[in-house]
């Protein structure tokens, strides 16, 4: 990301409140031109809502949004945006292609637009089917086609892979790193994290309708650590501690520790354990998955108990 | 696949256009739309039973028909020749010809909401008002075939009954069919953006149609009872959409005492019965427009 000042997508204390649940809780967060960033949430913490407040669909109670510059409570009418919310909604007697051909004079397109969105998803063999008949898996393709239409500047795929098989997973991940690739940008809101560390640039957490975080893949995940495993626990947890400050240690859920130190410090630890007669099983340099982080999160209550004090 | 961006872009389109494109759009799903041609069909084989069939069945059996009871066989005869076109075309309207319309502008704005349609729409950056008004023009377009059709049928069949009853071709007048097919217009227009409107409002096409029917079938008839008991009911009565509409349609196809056809009445005066469905025709356009363009879309 060499374009970083060029906000796509920006929010301002985006606020959505229903009777007296706060869905949306004052989320400020920015695309980049070019990124794909992933939206980031376990259901019912507000990413579908915020995206829509994004598109326009509904007002939000306070804050703002603005996409490509505009504020998104004024339409655009352009052919800039395109997005899959919530599941695909077309008409279930006709035809894949034909939903496509309705959408496509709706917006002014070409009917050759049609076919290259129908080939991109993969699904100009069943284009002919009545989409009433496609399984999820296909019209959550469907839908996504009707996002890419009109090569918009900014695509937003609400849970993209919902309904696909892992096959079709791979191919939705590689769709969109390849949208990414010639120029496009994606928001993409998953549940799924090992999807969105793969294929993301940068991310925002949100849970309980706020915005916990919002940065690289890299920095969430806060670089290399190492992992050890020795008995008697205590022990090694004591010489852990001593070599690597007692809010460096993290013990994880099969008993092994993490410590926040570089994996050259490996043989030091191996040294010091030995030394305090503590027998070493295994020590590795570990990556935190995007999952641990979110986790760690996403329930600070936890966290905390996790946490060996 | 080239996905780059640097493609020139169509700049945001005017209204008109947007419109335009929406009305198309529309039409195309419409035409293919079962629903939409199982209730035309309902109307136009509903219009030519009761303005023909049972006319035509009376007439060659000789007994006096159900619906005709103490006419002569001369004037059944005289109902199916071509000149009687205009008013076998509007008799049907106020009743069923009305309620179908309803059903059909309810389907075409209320299904959008369940099927997410409308929220396809809108998320793709299409404005609501041009959708909406493309919406109801693409309505208005189906009523205008409608009557079309309707029109040539009952032509088409009055020729032939002529034909096989011997009788000369009198034509009806251009000025009486131009009349006839205004005023239905006028009164299947209003039905139909009526049920836009109710559709709209319920996002769906259920709850509508049911309360709109029973509105219309029941609620004006039962009000115009009590309105014979209570003067206010009755200046209330005749600013009611059925009530102008069977006004609109009786002052042309005129209305027998006693049991005529139901719905067509002699309430309100011909041109304050058309400049009432016409006011509503109007707010049921605005309404809906008003509804779509402030409301959450989900």
């Amino acid at each position: 990301m060499d374009q970083n000042l060029d906000p796509v997508v920006t929010t301002e204390a985006l606020t959505k409140r229903y009777g007296d649940r706060l869905a949306v809780d004052g989320v400020s967060m920015t695309v980049q031109r070019g990124e794909v960033y992933g939206f980031l949430g376990p259901n019912g913490a507000g990413k579908t809502t915020t995206l829509r407040m994004m598109l326009g669909l509904i007002r939000p109670t306070s804050g703002s949004a603005t996409i490509l510059g505009r504020p998104s409570d004024k339409p655009h009418g352009s052919t800039s945006v395109g997005a899959l919310i919530e599941g695909p909604g077309f008409y279930p007697y006709l035809s894949g292609r034909g939903n496509l051909r309705v959408l496509a004079r709706q917006r002014g397109f070409d009917e050759t637009e049609v076919e290259r969105v129908l080939e991109r998803v993969d699904l100009v063999d069943r284009g002919e089917d009545r989409f009433k008949g496609y399984s999820l898996g296909m019209k959550q393709r469907l839908g996504v086609a009707a996002a890419l239409m009109g090569n918009p500047e900014l695509i937003i795929l609400d849970e993209p892979t919902n309904g696909l098989d892992p096959a079709g997973m791979a191919d939705m991940r590689a769709l969109i790193v390849e949208l990414a690739r010639g120029g496009q940008t994606v928001l993409l809101s998953s549940h799924l994290l090992a999807e969105v560390q793969e294929i993301c640039h940068r991310v925002g957490v949100i849970n309980g309708g706020r915005l916990l975080r919002e940065s690289t893949v890299a920095d969430l995940r806060g670089g290399i650590s190492l992992r050890v495993r020795a008995t008697p626990e205590a022990d090694a947890l004591a010489v852990a501690m001593r070599l690597a400050g007692d809010d460096g240690v993290r013990r994880t859920d099969d008993g092994a520790l993490l410590l926040s130190l570089s994996p050259d410090r490996a043989p030091d630890v191996v040294r010091a354990l030995v030394t305090a007669g503590a027998d070493v099983h295994e020590i590795t340099a570990a990556e935190r998955s995007l999952e641990e982080v979110f986790f760690e999160m996403t329930s600070s209550t936890t966290t905390a108990k996790e946490h060996v004090s | 696949m080239s996905t780059t961006t640097t493609t020139a872009r169509p700049a945001p389109t005017g209204l008109l256009t947007a419109t335009l494109h929406s009305t198309r759009a529309e039409l195309m799903r419409l035409r293919a739309w079962p629903a939409v041609w199982i209730t035309l069909g309902a109307w136009l084989a509903l219009s030519l039973m009761f303005g023909y069939l049972f006319t035509y069945l009376s007439y060659t059996s000789g007994d006096p028909g159900f619906a005709d009871e103490g006419t002569t066989q001369a004037e059944q005869l005289a109902r199916m020749l071509p000149d009687a076109v205009p008013d076998v075309f509007l008799q049907g309207m106020p009743m069923f010809g009305g309620a179908l319309m309803m059903v059909l502008g309810a389907l075409v704005a209320g299904n959008g909401y369940g099927w997410g349609t409308w929220k396809t729409l809108f998320s793709q950056g299409v404005r609501r008002g041009p959708a909406v008004i493309g919406s109801v023009t693409a309505l208005t377009v189906i009523v205008v075939g409608t009557l079309v059709v309707t029109l040539g049928f009952d032509l088409g069949i009055s020729l032939v009954i002529t034909a096989s009853e011997s009788q000369d071709v009198v034509m009806p007048s251009f000025g009486s069919v131009a009349e006839a097919f205004g005023a239905g217009f006028l009164v299947l227009e209003m039905w139909a953006v009526l049920g836009f409107a109710l559709g709209t409002v319920a996002r769906g096409p259920a709850l509508s149609v049911g309360l709109g029917l029973v509105w219309a079938l029941v609620v004006e008839n039962l009000l115009r009872g009590v309105g014979q008991l209570l003067g206010w009911v009755e200046n209330l009565t005749e600013v009611l959409p059925g009530t102008s509409a069977g006004s609109l349609i009786g002052s042309i196809v005129g209305v027998e005492s006693g049991d005529g056809t139901p719905g067509v009445l002699d309430t309100v005066p011909a041109d304050r019965a058309a400049i009432t469905v016409a006011v509503y025709i109007v707010l049921a356009m605005l309404l809906s427009l008003a509804l779509v363009r402030r409301r959450d879309v989900t």
